[in-house]
């Protein structure tokens, strides 16, 4: 149900480098879940309104008030490549 | 095992209250337990009780040693989430659930195993080993909060936290025989809790009986700044009493109680309820028409929030980097050695159900599911106080019988994903043996009713009288 092409187009819109057995293997085991899941193309669903939280809050607001945030060290500590104000990443490159 | 080590948490916070037990003998008693674990149900233990006792006069756990699962946050501690992405992470601040049991006087006994990210219902999805269930060492604890609930059965801890998406409080809880609780959804704050499904995940407690586990969500619940979707609980959370269930209503459907469930499992089960009768609650069938479609729809939901959650794991500001020439590459690498097997194959899961051209048939229909299952609840609580089913379809599996096969591990879940859904309360308390291992006995009310849904559980658990010490030697 699902292919290699389709596989290595969702992985790359994950930015996953599945090896060439991961791709075999996701292709298999996604398409035994999704035949399973597929069930719900039976349901009546016509006009049902999604649900995409159960919490009955539209919105939570608070005052803007300026509060003490995590000191830039403390932030960057935990960081591979940290540089004296930020985030070290390599060149975006040509990709 | 010392007489210290079998009291529960509220037997030992009395204890110390009257000072018969110092909070720090207690401390050191359990990590040396914990120190010695054979389980696996420790990803990290504390080196020693907090200086001082650490803990704040007069306060209400008077100290009383808490462990809790990887994917809290702490301050300093390493909070990995089961992951290799994340391994030894030591987060600059503590979740919200663990630090208002801090300042209740819980102390911070260790970090325990966990599926990775949550995902899994075995715990053998973990970067740091599988945990041993301690009925039967050659079984799965249950997951994803396995190590939380092993730690507990197993006498480790007196309590433990740990976090329920699907089913990962309760079903681990049935399968280690102890008690375990998914409040409401939004009542006790996310924030500092690693992201799995944020619509879904929700902190919750595993405990040997069910007065511990009412005295920690005392503790837990409460709005929270930090997390926008978090609301103040409508009253305080009540130590359970009663003898008796009369005037209760409770309502068995019939989705979640026949094909599939393990015959050991229904004859727990089916003794339970005519011991619910006997106590006086009134027991008829109902209908959860949309039930048998909710594990679907969570496998569709769950997957697409965390595949947009885990995309924060990219090498930048924590966590593994793989180095490459460009930054795609170092994404794509880092990701690729960083997460295991389950977790690739539900960020893919999830990234192909929101993908265009799948989003509606997929995602958009998985939503519209989780509607009708909720409202088939608040039809069912029209009529019902609470329902009950088994919390899981069977006893505790084999290490590796389910590991190669993601469907059959996710049916494990066919109980507990509809209330999570719905976003309502259910408590798995132990109700029996089957072949020498731990059975579990769910309920669930409304939202917010977990005063309900623990003197139930609790009158229950009164009548059961399950013994649990010999997990525990």
């Amino acid at each position: 149900m699902i292919d290699r092409a389709q596989v290595l187009h969702v992985a790359k819109l994950a930015r996953l480098a599945l090896s060439e057995q991961e791709v075999e293997q996701m292709a298999r085991e996604l398409s035994a879940v999704l035949g399973h899941i597929e069930k719900i193309s039976e349901l009546e669903l016509d006009g049902v309104a999604p649900t995409s939280h159960v919490v009955d809050v539209v919105n939570a607001l608070r005052p803007d008030e300026p509060r003490p945030s995590l000191p830039r060290e403390v932030a960057l500590a935990n960081a591979p490549e940290p540089l004296e104000q930020g985030f070290g990443v390599p060149s975006p490159g040509a990709s | 095992m010392s007489e210290l080590l079998e009291l529960t948490a509220a037997q030992a916070i009395e204890r110390i209250e009257d000072g018969d037990v110092a909070a720090g003998e207690l401390f050191d008693a359990y990590r040396a337990r914990a120190a010695a674990d054979e389980l696996n149900a420790f990803t990290w233990v504390a080196e020693a009780a907090p200086a001082g006792d650490g803990v704040p006069p007069g306060a209400p756990l008077a100290g009383v040693p808490l462990a809790v699962k990887d994917l809290f946050c702490t301050e300093g501690v390493p909070s990995q989430s089961g992951s290799k992405i994340l391994e030894d992470y030591r987060p600059p601040y503590t979740a919200t659930a663990v630090e208002k049991l801090q300042q209740a006087g819980a102390t911070l006994l260790g970090k325990t195993n966990q599926d990775e990210f949550a995902m899994g219902s075995s715990t053998e999805n973990s970067a740091f080993g599988p945990t041993r269930n301690p009925w039967d060492r050659e079984r799965v604890p249950g997951g994803s909060s396995g190590g939380s609930a092993a730690a507990v059965a197993g006498g480790l801890a007196p309590w433990a936290l740990g976090t329920d998406t699907g089913g990962s409080i309760r079903q681990p809880a049935a399968l280690c025989g102890i008690v375990g609780l998914k409040p409401t959804y939004g009542a006790i704050s996310r924030y500092g809790m690693i992201a799995f499904a944020s619509s879904l995940d929700q902190a919750g407690p595993f405990t040997r009986d069910v007065t511990d586990a009412a005295l920690l969500l005392r503790h837990m619940v409460g709005q929270d700044r930090c997390d926008s979707t978090s609301l103040a609980f409508p009253e305080e959370i009540a130590l359970p009493q009663g003898v008796d269930l009369r005037g209760l209503t409770l309502g068995v459907p019939e989705e979640l109680t026949g094909e599939g469930i393990e015959s050991g499992v229904r004859e727990a089960f089916n003794a339970t309820l005519a011991l619910a009768e006997q106590l006086g609650a009134r027991i008829e069938t109902c209908s959860l028409p949309h039930a048998p479609h909710a594990l679907s729809a969570y496998y569709l939901i769950a997957p697409a929030e965390a595949s947009a959650n885990l995309a924060r794991f990219d090498g930048v500001r924590y966590g593994l980097r793989v180095d490459a020439d460009d930054l795609l590459g170092m994404y794509t690498q880092t990701r690729e050695a960083g997460f295991g097997a389950e977790v690739k194959r539900r960020i893919m899961l999830g990234t192909y159900a929101l993908s265009s051209g799948y989003y509606d048939a997929y995602y958009g229909r998985a939503q519209q599911v989780r509607t009708k299952v909720a409202e088939d609840f608040r039809a069912a609580f029209e009529r019902f106080d609470l329902l009950v089913t088994p919390t899981a379809p069977s006893v505790a599996f084999r290490l590796g019988e389910k590991v190669d096969d993601p469907l059959a591990m996710y049916l494990n879940d066919v109980c507990t994903v509809p209330m999570s859904l719905a976003g309502i309360p259910a408590v798995s308390i132990p109700n029996g043996l089957s072949d020498g291992l731990p059975v579990g006995f769910q309920l669930c009310g409304p939202a917010f009713s977990e005063n309900r849904l623990l003197r139930a559980a609790y009158v229950l658990e009164q009548a059961l009288d399950f013994d649990a010490s010999a997990a525990r030697r």
